[in-house]
């Protein structure tokens, strides 16, 4: 029960795009076609999960023995960092095609401060174990997946429209993303 | 390129015509997630200001000492330091402003716009020029983030800076505190933007 609670907040309640504002930067940027959405998606649910799973470890048994906790963001970050290039180069030896779907977003994963934001949030979790921790992560990456490729297939209507000269490019969008964040917050009562 | 620009325009730069909110989409994720009063706008805003004028200093500096393959690593590196000062003194000195700001303040390391002055700028240009660049940048950036956290605030909640402006009583537009208005004012404040830049 409490993971089913755990999923629903994340996808629909506290949708991590659209009510916490973590990883707007690929909302907008890879939001053109809903293919590559799907690409993104998919790089961003194996990386957050491996990397909220090797953060939560090294938070709890090295840095909170250590009483290390101020080099929490450093250390998270390098994780991430490193870890996106380990999946990169691990992914093109194992399995080619996956490599070929996901390579061209893995990099930019690095940036995308929801991986980190959720490293950090899984953190804060009531009697977090790792397993919950994974599975926050989990729930995450798919409200992100969510918020991405309906907010993709709505712009790739949007191509068909006769928008406002000063309206058109980013304006168009943040405001289609803030009707759709809109909606989002019908589901506040859920939970 | 760079060299053809005066220090001027090194600095207005950042603020007009290459504002990292309106015109280059950079740290969005800040942007919109800490802006629900213009309090909270001016000091993410500088708090970001500082990471970008140390970080851009520091990687000017060591710019040669740095090999390029290991060059990004060695930056996130430099920043991460800076934002855990940050973190230290907010929640030592302005532990309210800690409480507002919260996960974002961790998450400025990813800042796309900090970590992007350093490739594009610092990385390639002397002190002086990687300190006017960071200032503008940083200028910009808490200008665009304390105008949206006044609109919203504004609207929302019919104050600005914590000074209220209306009845007690008085009904206001509870959607721009809540998250959809961020998207919403932001969408038309880059439409004013826009224009105005757009007529200079």
């Amino acid at each position: 029960m409490e993971y089913i609670l755990i999923l629903i907040a994340a996808v629909f309640v506290n949708n991590i795009v659209l009510s916490q504002f973590l990883g707007i930067c690929p909302f907008l940027g890879v939001s053109n076609k809903v293919s590559t959405s799907i690409g993104m998606s998919g790089a961003v649910l194996f990386v957050m999960t491996i990397a909220t799973s090797v953060t939560y470890l090294l938070h709890e048994y090295i840095l909170v023995p250590t009483g290390l906790n101020y080099l929490r963001t450093i250390t998270f970050i390098l994780v991430i960092a490193a870890l996106v290039q380990m999946v990169e180069i691990i992914l093109k030896k194992v399995s080619p095609p996956l490599y070929q779907a996901l390579g061209v977003f893995l990099p930019l994963i690095t940036t995308n401060c929801a991986v980190l934001g959720v490293a950090i949030l899984a953190l804060g979790l009531e009697n977090s174990t790792l397993v919950k921790a994974v599975f926050f992560a989990i729930s995450n990456s798919i409200g992100f997946a969510l918020a991405l490729i309906v907010f993709a297939s709505i712009r790739e209507q949007l191509e068909l429209a006769d928008i406002p000269e000063g309206m058109k490019g980013v304006p168009i969008n943040l405001l289609v993303a803030g009707l759709l964040s809109l909606a989002f917050l019908g589901f506040t009562a859920l939970v | 390129m760079a060299e053809k620009l005066t220090q001027k325009q090194n600095f207005l730069k950042g603020i007009i015509k290459d504002n990292p909110v309106f015109v280059m989409l950079l740290g969005m994720c800040p942007t919109l997630g800490v802006t629900s009063s213009a309090f909270n706008g001016l000091g993410m805003g500088i708090a970001t200001l500082f990471v970008l004028l140390m970080s851009n200093m520091v990687v000017s500096l060591i710019k040669s000492q740095i090999p390029s393959k290991v060059r990004i690593p060695a930056f996130i590196i430099i920043i991460a330091s800076f934002v855990t000062i940050v973190e230290m003194v907010l929640e030592a000195y302005i532990p309210f402003l800690f409480e507002q700001l919260g996960i974002f303040i961790p998450l400025i390391v990813v800042n796309c716009l900090i970590l992007g002055r350093a490739e594009a700028f610092a990385s390639k240009n002397n002190l002086m020029s990687s300190i006017i660049d960071a200032l503008g940048m940083g200028i910009g950036f808490t200008i665009a983030l304390t105008a949206l956290g006044a609109v919203r605030e504004i609207l929302g909640s019919g104050s600005i800076f914590d000074w209220r402006f209306v009845l007690e009583d008085a009904n206001t537009m509870l959607l721009f505190i809540l998250p959809p208005g961020a998207f919403i004012a932001l969408a038309y404040l880059s439409v004013v933007f826009n224009k105005i830049s757009k007529t200079n």
